[in-house]
């Protein structure tokens, strides 16, 4: 399964893509779409909504599962990927590209609770 | 094809009187903008044309009359037919739900009846038969748990329901829909609720407890009454999810245990038919002191009269009317047609039946809690999932064998669940055969799992595409 | 003996013996000895079969059913001819004994009969999709004013003064439960139907969502366009109650802009029976009402040869799955029912359900031309479908006594349900009532005043 380098990643399975100092880009891990199968729908959150570190954003649905998906930063959603909206195929196929779910802006992130590719590689072998 | 596929226009498949009365102009009675300018969109079609449409429909179907179906948790018992036709009397199905009480006194001696065999049944006071399911008992049970609590000024305070890890998905749903918080208990090593993780839990803020039992493993909770003493010395209701019954009739009764509140589903223990997802009943029974907190109406009996009444404080009205009646009327003929005897040779039978399977089936499937169960019993596809054969493909083969499957991944607590309730009104002989095919099976795992993934291909369809469903809906034609 | 229990004691004492045991009591030893009943549970003795009937057929005729008398009773259940084919077909075992379409390959006949409902539904209300049913109209409102909380993320419902009493009395305990507040939007005291202009419409910015009657509960008919288009301005959901047979003529919701739809189908085809089983049916319009919908959804798909076939889906709504988070609690539904107002709308087809529309219009104009051609009062004047509130000078209750005595059951009194419309009764007319029992009846009112 594959884990990007230059990635944050979460606990949860989240991997952060820092795009700028003020934004980063945000989805879900190619393990994490492995474990909830084929993904058939995502409620995506609204741009300008609030996240919290830790906190639920959104809920990821496959045929027999819905999962929820925790913000690995606190800020506020700049950008939601909507081709999700009728491809969320995208997140199995592309997790870490084309099935981008969100992106956050805020002034300052905190990324102190994150892992780095490696550490989220022997992270995965513990699960 | 499709009803509006077969439509044709000219075609019609009921016609009514002629109208006797003098018409009017509809512009007269209805002002125009409020008439509907598109078609309603229903098919065109003869009645012929309708009966072979749905006879067809019906033989690619299973059903309880059609062979074994043993489908965990649902209790898909034999359905006897002489109850159709007592629920189809025309003093029964031709009634209006507002008559005057003087026109109805049968009806309403029938629902006093049943509430008190309930309550017998159950070791408790006084029933609602209102309740269409066992979801909707759950919420009804709920919200007199919160009445209760409120009538004691504890409402603010006591805002948590715990629940069993093992517990069916309407627990939760209806504890969150009754406004409660939901707290969920692990279960044991041995399948039952984790003792000493409840006694951390509980509290003043506890509302109460849900528990299945026996639980959707099939097994009846070796500490019941310490469970029992735990919750009611912390203050809080317990609350019995009889969707299990089929397993305790005459056997235990809920309410000597001390529980305060108990749903039974109807159409599981007392034999109504399932109709392909409903209707139901729900009815709950509850002790003395929640009596007076039932929902609206309940039926009393006083100065040789059935009357409705509202008890003192009523949680208030939960359904239109008074409850799915014609499913309480053919239960009532089953706790009528069986008595006492025949009621506890059912549970007995259920139990015999379903250990019987359980201990012929333990060496070919993985069986995680090896104890004696109660009706039913669930087996791990996991020594199959290692062959590279899920519990999936186990349940679709079956298909191929003419049995409905079981109820698969659930307990969420079991890996690769397959959870069977034969039922006592199958026969040994059917059960013989169910236990050959699922060894059959497990031996077709072994050998050709290739096969099994592509189960079932002896159904009206192949294994349907779930996850396009899903992606792309297509809810109707 | 007990004839639906297939095992013999021989069969008993094999099983027992596989698994070691002796006699049935083992099979309890889970359950402490002082908790299992010591006594035969104190129920009335078993029964035969004949012995069955003769009992239950008692308690039957205890009961004045519909056959021996002529009804005007409505306010929530009516009166409605049924075709005698449908419970042919629903009587069928593979339908009458099955449980919720689980296993899709050999469960085909329900789910397509699902589709079948969702599919008439939908166009019937003239909605985007609907579901498999709900337990009744009432429970299905309930679940719809829930709905709209979640959507909107809002926590007031507005409901029009002139709903079915009950349902509202059911709405308040589901909202209740919630800390939902429920506002009463009132009804024109000559027209009977909503009066917005009695109303604060800037509230409107609070609600979820309003729901109206199509008809009202008083029989009449809104001028829904007006109220569509305050609480979509407000940015609520517009919610509508309405009787499915009524849209044989009526605008359907769709073409008013309803966000949900609901009703009671136990009209279309189901037996009356003293209330309930009935089916409810849920109609929204949009995707993210659809994924937000509670109870089961049927969809289509395609098998692994590209064949057609229908399943369970957009299950992760679901309790089964969300548990607490789910958009209910409803798992068992009234899927029986609702194969039989599936049936009951393939027999009639767009032309036989305007035929019914348009004669309970019709016969229920008969019928108030002739009440107030005889000098009765009717007590609203705004237009009707097939009830209505006539407003009396005596006591309707002892008028019921003398109009059974004839074989009439006389429309539902209102005192209790809507005190202010103590003096007024509920009158229904459908398409099962004739012109000589609506002249005989208003000719027996005569004769009480």
């Amino acid at each position: 399964m594959e884990v990007r380098k230059g990635l944050l990643y979460s606990k949860e399975h989240e991997w952060v893509q820092e795009v700028s100092d003020s934004l980063v880009r945000i989805g879900i891990t190619a393990y994490a779409q492995d474990q909830l199968g084929d993904i058939v729908y995502i409620e995506l959150p609204e741009v300008n909504a609030q996240v919290t570190e830790g906190e639920p954003f959104t809920v990821v649905e496959s045929v027999k599962a819905a999962s929820d998906v925790y913000s690995p930063v606190t800020g506020t959603i700049a950008a939601v990927n909507e081709k999700l909206e009728d491809s969320p195929e995208l997140i199995n196929e592309s997790p870490y590209d084309d099935g981008w779910i969100v992106e956050v802006k805020s002034s300052e992130f905190d990324f102190s609770n994150l892992m780095t590719a490696e550490e989220y590689e022997s992270y995965l072998k513990e699960v | 094809m499709l009803l509006l596929e077969m439509s044709k226009p000219g075609r019609c498949g009921y016609t009514l009187p002629k109208l006797d009365v003098p018409e009017v102009s509809l512009d007269e009675l209805i002002p125009r903008s409020y008439l509907r300018e598109t078609e309603p969109g229903l098919p065109q079609v003869t009645e012929p044309e309708v009966v072979r449409y749905f006879t067809q429909l019906s033989r690619k179907n299973h059903g309880v009359d059609v062979g074994f179906y043993p489908l965990g948790s649902c209790t898909m018992k034999y359905n006897p037919r002489v109850h159709e036709d007592i629920a189809a009397l025309p003093g029964f199905s031709r009634i209006h739900p507002r008559q005057p009480e003087s026109t109805v006194q049968g009806a309403l001696q029938l629902m006093y009846e049943l509430d008190q065999c309930l309550a017998e049944i159950a070791g408790l006071a006084k029933s609602s038969l209102l309740p269409a399911a066992g979801a909707h008992g759950e919420l009804a049970g709920l919200l007199i748990i919160k009445a209760y609590h409120k009538f004691n000024g504890e409402a603010d305070q006591r805002r948590e329901i715990i629940i069993p890890d093992s517990a069916h998905g309407t627990n939760p749903a209806s504890a969150q829909m009754a406004g409660f918080t939901v707290k969920e208990v692990p279960s044991d090593q041995r399948g039952g609720v984790d003792v000493a993780a409840l006694r951390e839990m509980v509290g003043p803020q506890t509302a109460g407890l849900m528990l299945t039992n026996p639980n959707t493993l099939g097994l009846f909770d070796e500490n019941l009454e310490e469970i029992a003493a735990i919750i009611h010395d912390a203050g809080g209701l317990l609350y019995y999810d009889g969707a299990n019954a089929n397993a305790i009739l005459g056997i235990t009764r809920p309410g000597d245990t001390g529980f305060d509140i108990v749903h039974f589903n109807l159409h599981k223990t007392f034999s109504t038919p399932h109709g392909g997802g409903g209707p139901g009943a729900g009815p709950i029974v509850v002790s003395e002191k929640l009596v007076d907190f039932l929902p609206s109406p309940i039926v009393e009996y006083s100065d040789g009269r059935y009357h409705f009444a509202t008890p003192k404080h009523s949680i208030g009205p939960i359904k239109a009317f008074y409850g799915n009646f014609g499913v309480l009327v053919k239960a009532y003929s089953y706790i009528r047609r069986l008595g006492a005897e025949g009621l506890k040779s059912v549970s007995e039978n259920a139990v015999l039946n379903a250990n019987y399977v359980m201990n012929q089936l333990k060496d070919d499937y993985y069986l995680p809690y090896d104890r004696t169960c109660m009706h039913e019993f669930v087996l791990s596809g996991k020594r199959q999932k290692e062959l590279g054969v899920s519990t999936l493909d186990i349940a679709k083969r079956l298909l191929d064998y003419g049995v409905h499957a079981p109820t698969i991944y659930f307990p969420l607590i079991v890996e690769e669940a397959i959870m069977i309730e034969p039922t006592e009104t199958e026969s040994k002989a059917t059960l013989d055969v169910f236990i050959q095919t699922m060894k059959t099976i497990a031996e077709e795992a072994r050998r050709n799992p290739e096969q099994l993934k592509s189960a079932p291909t002896l159904t009206p369809v192949k294994r349907l595409d779930e996850t396009k469903a899903a992606r792309q809906p297509i809810l109707k034609y | 003996m007990v004839p639906y229990i297939p095992n013999t004691p021989e069969e008993q004492q094999q099983m027992l013996q596989s698994l070691g045991m002796n006699q049935i009591a083992d099979l309890f030893a889970d359950i402490p000895e002082h908790l299992r009943l010591q006594r035969p549970l104190d129920l009335p003795e078993a029964l035969t079969e004949p012995e069955l009937l003769r009992y239950m057929g008692k308690l039957a005729q205890q009961n004045i059913n519909l056959d021996q008398c002529v009804s005007f009773l409505g306010a929530g259940a009516y009166d409605h001819i049924v075709p005698a084919v449908i419970s042919h077909l629903t009587s069928r075992g593979e339908f009458l004994t099955a449980y919720t379409p689980y296993q899709a390959e050999i469960s085909q006949g329900v789910l397509q009969s699902i589709f079948e409902f969702q599919t008439l539904i939908a166009n019937l209300t003239g909605m985007e999709a609907a579901n498999a049913s709900m337990y009744d109209g009432a429970t299905a409102l309930a679940e719809a004013a829930l709905m709209s909380c979640n959507i909107t993320r809002r926590s007031k419902v507005a409901a029009a003064a002139n709903l079915d009493p009950q349902w509202v009395d059911i709405l308040e305990v589901y909202l209740g439960s919630q800390n939902i507040e429920l506002i009463r939007v009132p009804y024109g005291s000559d027209t009977g139907q909503i009066a917005l202009d009695a109303f604060d419409l800037k509230t409107g910015s609070e609600l979820a969502c309003m729901i109206v009657g199509q008809p009202n509960f008083f029989g009449a008919l809104e001028d829904v366009e007006q109220i569509a288009s305050w609480i979509k301005g407000s940015g609520g959901l517009l919610v509508m109650a309405v009787d499915p047979i009524s849209l044989g003529l009526l605008k359907s919701p769709g073409e008013y802009g309803a966000d949900i739809v609901v009703g009671d189908a136990g009209c279309l085809g189901n037996p009356i029976s003293f209330g309930g089983p009935s089916v409810g049916f849920f109609a929204v319009n949009g995707t993210k009402l659809i994924r937000k919908m509670p109870g089961r959804i049927v969809g289509q798909t395609t098998d692994r040869d590209g064949n057609v076939g229908y399943v369970l889906t957009l299950q992760a709504r679901e309790q089964h799955i969300r548990r607490e988070k789910a958009t209910s609690n409803i798992c068992t539904n009234q899927a029986l029912n609702a194969l039989t107002a599936t049936i009951y709308l393939a027999l009639l087809g767009n032309e036989g359900i305007k035929q019914v529309a348009y004669q309970c219009a019709q016969k229920t104009a008969y019928l108030r031309r002739k009440l107030v051609e005889a000098g009765f009062k009717l007590r609203f004047n705004a237009p009707v479908f097939k009830e209505f509130v006539l407003q009396v000078d005596v006591d309707w209750e002892q008028v019921n006594e003398r109009l059974l005595e004839q074989g009439y059951l006389g429309g539902f009194p209102l005192k209790s349900a809507v005190p202010e419309l103590a003096d007024c009764v509920l009158i229904a007319v459908t398409e099962a009532r004739t012109r000589a029992e609506m002249d005989q009846f208003v000719e027996l009112l005569r004769g009480c005043r």
